[in-house]
């Protein structure tokens, strides 16, 4: 499977992109992480952390899982349900410019279910969207404000994208043909 | 008319004969009993290979629902029942609506049995008055409309004194008291064998020992009475080890086992058929130990008679929850399939034993006609087919309701034909 | 417990489409209903205490015995998942003129509901629906058979405290006779490898008790001896009737819990009832509103229970209508 992504650039990606959201963002002030489970819980992590380095505050990062926000649960004829672990976000999100962290951005369907979410939580100031890979194919009117990396891909091909954390390694892969 | 029942072989203990022998029926009786009668101008009924002639089988514990459960079954689809299942004739229960406690009832059964025209019907009466326990129905008058012997089944006989005065009056007339043996306080509001599987499915258990004590009581009041007394359905092995007692000590006491309780137990309630209220009956299914036992006093001649406890019930009534079904299974036309498949060719019992259980001793217990091949005698015969396959198909069955817990069972033994007063009343296509 | 390790996403699934019992589900099922219930308590934390799961699903409560705790408990959590939910009670329903069981389900499922949650007062009454009706059914305590929400909560609970379920010793005391609860619990804690000691005088225990697998005994000193867990059900006042018991007083001189009593279990022992207690019956109120009590955890995680089992059921559509386990 050819890699897209090693270790390396990953690092890189990441620090790029705290740089980015520290700019952008003009500080800290207000900000809060938000990963999505599974794997943009890792990354937000890691964000949190270099931020911290680069800047010298802490950023309150908490975890999402948006399974019971989905829009395909039910519409399995038949089917085990997915499994569903706790969300953990140990502080208000209100008046928050939250920065939602997610591994890969495809459809947008899952970054809907998360907004969906989050207002459930309370009313943020803003969200915006940090994703590790941009791999395209949106089917909703949602856009990154932050991408780690652009990776145009066709239908037939999926992204995995596999952390230390989880995995074991860093490292962003691409199977199946163009 | 004259037929000739050929090339089969003629099992008949009472007579203490078992071999090949051809049997002359004519104008309802026999003829001649004999090998290589002539046909002389008969019908000739050709036997097969294997089939067996015995005395016309007989079932003395029936409920045939009529008058007044009519939706369950009738006298005359019950009848008809009887006769798929081989038995050319049966006895049936007075728990019927209103209660056989009065002449009327009795001459109206005799006469619906007449009408069908299929097996012969001995009413047996109850013993009190709407079986309720206070006073005894006029049991004399009950004898000389038809009945047979008495009981208040459904219920046990209320007391103990009750039971001492049935007993007597009934010696004097010269039949048994037939009694559901059954402690009501013990059985309380249970509604399955109170063991390991009742505990775990949370039914409320009837422990075995509601019917021993029962037992034990009614042998010491025969005792007291000099009289006879016949345990209907039992099922615990307590009641088997005090009947075996009793006998021993000269005491008139008989007994009849159902082909559930020597086949199926409490396990039944579980598994595959959880809840399944095809298996919920009175006195219920019970643990391995008390099926085992009727298994042995049958092969060792402690148990008298099997007997079916027929019990029909309309479907609407037993798909309810399990402890809202009534009790009852219907048995008549698995009784003989059931009996070759679990106990003849099990190994357990011979032929000669098949018959003493299912003819010879019911007739000796209720003192009916039958359970003999005699010359002179009314042609009351069972053509048996030991190894004819029967697999029990509750939608086809003859009885008007099918709640069996045998269905889909594959068996090997059934019924040929049924002949009574000389009609064959009964021939089974898939035997031929 | 694993939640807080960040494995991905796993579909794992309970065998059955429907829940009648727990004697229907093995180890790792249990733990998937406990782990999800993890997930569904946080729900409860938050001030919008819904998510869109089961949005526009039908939940029809069905209860023929009469029960506030239950029922509410099985609401709230329909409710919190944004199912619509229909509560009969059937004092009012078709069922006091004579409809049948069958009949009364038949005529709901007409009208679709994706899923039933019953509770009977006949042992059995699920699996009777669930062979021979078209909806998930959720048993919600049949007679004296079983209620498996309530074991459920329970193993949650006593997970919450003591982080496991296997090797405990855990002492259930009371009418055991009579208990759908102690079954159930029995049920799962010896299929998670805890150690049942089931303590009720002699007329009120199961006669063959000692076939469920638990240590039987009619000492409640023995039976609370250095548990770690004491679950304690309820006598109720119509045992005298059946020559069960003497009298309360008497059953609460043998087998209440008090806090003397207490001081026999484990030094950091939990207190359980399912409900409703029977104060100074089988329970001292000392020793329920007490620091060892967890009685009222218990009623909250029922409804984080309740949900997990809502949503685990939720994704089958009508399937073999003969699957039944």
């Amino acid at each position: 499977m050819p890699l897209v992504m090693d270790a390396d650039r990953m690092a890189r990606a990441l620090t790029r992109m705290a740089h980015e959201i520290l700019e952008r963002n003009r500080g800290l002030d207000e900000i809060a992480l938000v990963g999505i489970r599974t794997r943009g819980v890792p990354l937000a992590r890691r964000i949190s952390r270099s931020l911290h380095d680069i800047n010298g505050d802490d950023v309150p990062t908490g975890a999402l899982d948006i399974t019971l926000y989905r829009d395909d649960l039910m519409r399995h004829a038949v089917g085990p349900q997915p499994l569903v672990r706790r969300t953990e976000i140990p502080f208000s999100i209100d008046g928050r410019k939250i920065l939602l962290v997610d591994d890969v951005l495809y459809t947008g369907r899952t970054i809907r279910a998360a907004l969906d979410a989050l207002i459930d939580f309370g009313r943020p100031q803003g969200i915006q969207l940090v994703v590790l890979v941009d791999r395209g194919h949106r089917e909703l009117p949602i856009k990154a404000d932050y991408v780690g990396k652009n990776l145009p891909t066709s239908l037939k091909q999926s992204v995995q994208v596999h952390l230390q954390e989880i995995d074991g390694k860093d490292e962003v892969l691409i199977e199946g043909e163009a | 008319m004259k037929t000739l029942l050929k090339g089969g072989r003629v099992v008949d203990p009472a007579n203490g004969r078992d071999g090949d022998f051809d049997i002359l029926v004519e104008d309802g009786s026999i003829q001649r009993i004999g090998k290589g009668l002539p046909v002389d101008g008969a019908d000739v009924f050709e036997l097969q290979r294997g089939w067996i002639v015995a005395p016309g089988l007989i079932d003395i514990h029936v409920h045939l629902r009529e008058p007044g459960q009519e939706h369950k079954e009738t006298i005359a689809t019950g009848t008809a029942s009887a006769v798929a299942g081989g038995f050319t004739a049966v006895a049936c229960m007075p728990n019927t609506e209103p209660i056989n406690d009065h002449a009327g009832i009795t001459q109206f059964i005799l006469k619906k049995a007449a009408e069908a025209g299929r097996a012969r019907v001995y009413p047996i009466g109850a013993v009190s008055i709407g079986s309720r326990g206070d006073q005894l129905a006029e049991l004399g008058e009950q004898k000389n409309a038809g009945c047979v012997a008495f009981t208040d089944d459904g219920r046990p006989v209320a007391t103990a004194l009750l039971m001492r005065r049935a007993l007597e009056y009934a010696r004097m007339l010269g039949v048994p008291i037939v009694n559901h043996c059954e402690d009501p306080s013990l059985k309380g509001d249970g509604v399955a064998h109170e063991g390991y599987v009742a505990a775990r499915l949370g039914l409320r258990g009837i422990p075995g020992e509601a019917e021993s004590v029962m037992v034990e009581r009614d042998i010491s009041l025969a005792e007291l009475a000099g009289a006879h007394v016949h345990i209907a359905h039992m099922s615990a092995r307590q009641s088997l080890r005090a009947v075996r007692a009793g006998k021993e000590r000269g005491v008139h006491v008989t007994c009849e086992v159902a082909p559930h309780h020597f086949t199926l137990t409490d396990e039944s309630l579980d598994g595959a058929t959880k809840y399944d209220t095809n298996f919920k009956m009175n006195p219920p299914l019970r643990e391995t130990a008390d099926r085992d036992a009727m298994l042995q006093g049958i092969a060792d001649g402690s148990v008298d008679v099997i007997a079916t406890d027929h019990a029909p019930h309309h479907i609407d009534e037993k798909m309810v929850e399990f402890d809202h079904a009534p009790f009852g299974i219907v048995g008549l036309e698995t009784a003989v399939p059931i009996v070759f498949d679990r106990l003849v060719h099990a190994g357990r019992i011979t032929v000669k034993r098949m018959i003493e259980l299912l003819s010879v001793n019911p007739s000796r217990v209720l003192n009916l006609p039958g359970g003999r091949l005699d010359e002179g005698a009314p042609a009351d015969i069972t053509i048996l087919a030991p190894d004819l396959p029967t697999t029990v198909d509750a939608a086809k069955l003859v009885s008007k309701s099918k709640n069996t817990p045998f269905d889909r069972w594959p068996l090997r033994g059934g019924i040929a034909a049924t002949i009574v007063g000389g009609k064959v009343v009964y021939r089974n296509a898939n035997a031929d | 417990m694993t939640t807080s390790a960040e494995t991905p996403t796993a579909a794992v699934a309970l065998k059955s489409r429907h829940l009648l019992g727990i004697a229907g589900l093995d180890a790792d099922e249990i733990t998937l209903i406990l782990d999800t219930a993890e997930a569904m308590k946080e729900i409860g934390g938050r001030a919008i205490k819904k998510v869109p799961t089961l949005r526009g699903r039908t939940v029809v409560n069905l209860f023929f015995e009469p029960s506030t705790r239950t029922r509410t408990s099985f609401e709230i959590a329909e409710k919190r998942l944004s199912a619509d939910t229909l509560s009969i009670a059937t004092a009012t329903s078709s069922v006091t003129k004579g409809e049948s069981l069958l009949d009364t389900v038949r005529n709901i499922e007409a009208m679709s509901p994706d899923m039933i949650v019953m509770r009977h007062a006949s042992s059995g009454a699920p699996h009777l629906l669930a062979r021979l009706c078209r909806s998930t059914i959720i048993n919600a305590g049949d007679g004296m058979h079983e209620h498996p929400t309530q074991a459920l909560l329970d193993a949650f609970t006593i997970r919450e405290h003591k982080r496991r379920l296997a090797g405990l010793k855990v002492a259930i005391v009371g009418d055991l006779l009579h208990s759908r609860v102690l079954r159930s619990n029995v049920e799962l804690l010896n299929t998670m490898g805890a150690h049942v000691w089931a303590c009720a005088p002699s007329t009120l225990m199961p006669s063959h008790i000692r076939d469920f697998g638990v240590t039987a005994t009619t000492s409640v000193d023995e039976a609370v001896d250095g548990a770690d867990v004491v679950m304690m059900l309820r006598i109720q006042h119509e045992r005298m009737h059946g020559h069960f018991i003497p009298s309360v007083r008497e059953y609460f001189a043998m087998f209440g819990l008090t806090p003397e009593r207490l001081r026999r279990a484990a030094g950091d022992a939990i207190v359980m009832h399912p409900g409703p207690m029977n104060r100074g019956v089988e329970i001292d109120s000392a020793v329920a509103d007490g620091p060892y009590s967890v009685i009222l955890e218990q009623v909250s995680n029922g409804v984080a229970v309740r949900m997990a089992v809502l949503y685990l059921l939720s994704g089958r559509d009508s399937m073999d209508p003969l699957d039944v386990h």
